[in-house]
């Protein structure tokens, strides 16, 4: 606000000399009106959506009657409810981790080749973040088939057992891991790619002189020196991980028998085809508590970024 | 670079040896490879077999063969596709929604972006806090009281929101808009500030500074800006999924989902050329703009 103050005060003396207060008026009232499409945007298509799914799951199957926490204490009455609990936090912990440790991994990989190799590396190892999830995911269903798995075809050549891939629940859950795995850890592997970047060399060279091995530069110069890229990687992948829809719903639709069912998927199956929007509503809620927290802790992590830099 | 850079992927010798740095460094190279190889195949593995199982024809599908190697490569698949009524219709619905709701949210944030970056106004700070708090919100959350309020408004007015394509280019901008206009904003800010103060001594208005100075400084970002929108646009599958269900009326990746999956009937072959063209748009983008790309993925997360 200061700098606005001073800006103008050095820009008055050229013309309106009397009318510095309105100008700065006038500019504030510009740049809300340049605002106003997106502040609209936001209020009616995200804000306003997001408490209006709190009144939702406080009504009654058609919306007619206001049931309080009914919706709620019904779902901690079912079995699945707890299942759909403990997937959802079992496939985004687990998935994050490995993203994290795959994409660091192959980001040491990418950084370790000449500098003019690395781009056409990087830019192969990118592709599975940018084809659309939803059509990657249907290779992965045809990839995991149960009669025609072309996995299977090479277990079997290599005289390995088949692996029942989504028709054994475990499998089916190491599966949609693996593929959301898949689709995720370029996007890590980019992150920590330019994390490491900026991590100094002289800081290498020192340890070099100190007899430092690989493993030691990685521990006390990347590791601390990427702290911060590193959280705020996993943390926001942890939001969009948590509500991952796409690969659950085309790879395995939460079966089999409704073991593989997260949040997200659930709640398409409650509200839009059985037809039970308020408690679709309430389930999707309960990403909200994690994704709370998540985006507390990144809006730190950048805060502090920003006064370091 | 490569004296100290190179050491990663070895497996550690003990102790230093002095003359046997360069060999060490050769063979950590080596290994660098051999893994970053491994990677790619497991990367690359799924959109390959995507092409692969394109070129096949539904009689070698079936068949006890290689299901890696094509024995009879054959067009056939794409050919139907593409001479499909229903296909192209998915591709043109796909097309004009992503071209539409690109051009209005980059037209949303770049105002938004450069009010909040540089002009101020009461509680812009908490705005663009309110910005990244947003983006975090995920359409799975959303999709349900969306669904009930385009209800309602069908209700009140009479106008039938549910099951037409174009009600995406109302549902799309709760995902591109915020992200959007975050990393705008990054880029704007890092703009220098005697820019626009010798654009304002010289007598442009705040349209002109953004158009004339802001605009053309930070394409770049306003590229990447435009490439994420695209990919996202493309690529949502959960509010056509809920939103659309006649099949005149569906997007490209729920087209192929629903249509060409038929009950316990799964034509792979189509499946897998279906899927592949349905990838197409956003790789070939990519193909050709990588940097900008990767500069728009690194900036969501780290400028601000």
């Amino acid at each position: 606000m200061a700098d606005v103050v001073a800006r103008d005060v050095r820009i008055a003396p050229i013309g309106k000399r009397a009318s510095g207060r309105s100008f700065v008026r006038r500019k504030s009232m510009i740049a809300f009106m340049m605002a106003l499409p997106l502040i609209l945007v936001i209020a009616c298509l995200v804000i306003y959506p997001a408490f209006y799914a709190i009144h939702l799951a406080t009504l009654n199957k058609s919306m007619t009657k206001f049931v309080g926490f009914g919706n709620f204490l019904f779902l901690f009455k079912r079995s699945t409810f707890w299942m759909v609990v403990e997937q959802s936090v079992l496939f985004a912990v687990t998935a994050v981790i490995f993203k994290a440790v795959i994409g660091f991994i192959v980001a040491h990989f990418v950084h370790n080749i000449p500098q003019k190799g690395q781009r056409k590396w990087r830019g192969m190892l990118l592709i599975p973040w940018v084809i659309p999830p939803a059509m990657s995911t249907l290779a992965w269903l045809w990839l995991f088939d149960p009669s025609y798995s072309a996995f299977n075809w090479v277990f079997a050549h290599l005289g390995l057992p088949e692996v029942p891939w989504l028709g054994n629940p475990y499998w089916a859950r190491a599966g949609v891991i693996l593929v959301n795995v898949w689709v995720g850890s370029p996007f890590f592997m980019i992150m920590y790619l330019a994390a490491l970047k900026s991590v100094p060399e002289q800081l290498h060279e020192a340890a070099a002189i100190d007899g430092a091995n690989w493993l030691q530069k990685i521990w006390y110069i990347n590791l601390p020196m990427m702290r911060n890229i590193i959280q705020i990687t996993a943390l926001f992948s942890l939001i969009v991980t948590f509500a991952n829809f796409d690969i659950v719903k085309i790879l395995t639709n939460g079966g089999p028998v409704d073991q593989t069912h997260v949040f997200a998927t659930w709640s398409f199956v409650l509200g839009i085809w059985g037809n039970d929007l308020p408690l679709g509503a309430s389930v999707s809620l309960f990403m909200f508590p994690i994704l709370a927290v998540a985006a507390i802790l990144i809006l730190r992590n950048v805060r502090k970024r920003g006064n370091e830099a | 670079m490569t004296t100290t850079t190179a050491q990663i992927g070895r497996p550690a010798p003990r102790a230093v040896r002095y003359g046997s740095i360069s060999r060490g460094q050769r063979r950590a190279l080596y290994w660098s490879y051999f893994f970053l190889v491994l990677f790619v195949i497991f990367f690359l593995m799924p959109p390959v077999y995507m092409l692969i199982t394109s070129l096949k024809s539904s009689a070698e599908i079936g068949a006890v063969t290689n299901p890696w190697w094509v024995y009879h490569p054959t067009l056939e698949n794409y050919t139907t596709l593409l001479t499909q009524k229903s296909f192209l219709t998915f591709f043109r619905n796909s097309a004009v929604v992503s071209v539409l709701v690109v051009s209005l949210s980059m037209v949303i944030s770049v105002l938004a972006a450069f009010s909040l970056a540089r002009m101020k106004f009461w509680g812009s700070a908490t705005l663009a806090t309110g910005v990244f708090l947003t983006y975090l919100i995920p359409d799975t959350l959303l999709f349900i009281p969306l669904f009930k309020i385009f209800a309602w408004i069908h209700d009140q007015t009479g106008i039938e929101l549910i099951n037409h394509w174009w009600v995406l280019i109302f549902l799309y901008p709760t995902l591109t808009v915020p992200f959007c206009t975050w990393i705008m904003i990054g880029y704007f800010s890092s703009i220098p500030k005697e820019l626009d103060e010798a654009a304002l001594i010289d007598g442009a208005g705040y349209m002109q500074i953004l158009t004339r100075v802001f605009i053309p400084v930070a394409l770049p970002g306003i590229i990447a800006a435009t490439i994420f929108a695209f990919t996202v646009s493309w690529a949502n599958f959960l509010y056509p999924l809920a939103f659309t269900t006649s099949e005149d009326q569906l997007v490209l990746p729920v087209g192929i989902v629903t249509t060409l999956i038929k009950g316990d009937v799964y034509n792979w072959g189509q499946i897998m050329t279906g899927a592949l063209l349905g990838a197409a748009p956003p790789l070939i983008i990519y193909a050709f703009l990588m940097d900008y790309y990767i500069a728009g993925l690194t900036a969501g997360a780290t400028k601000g």
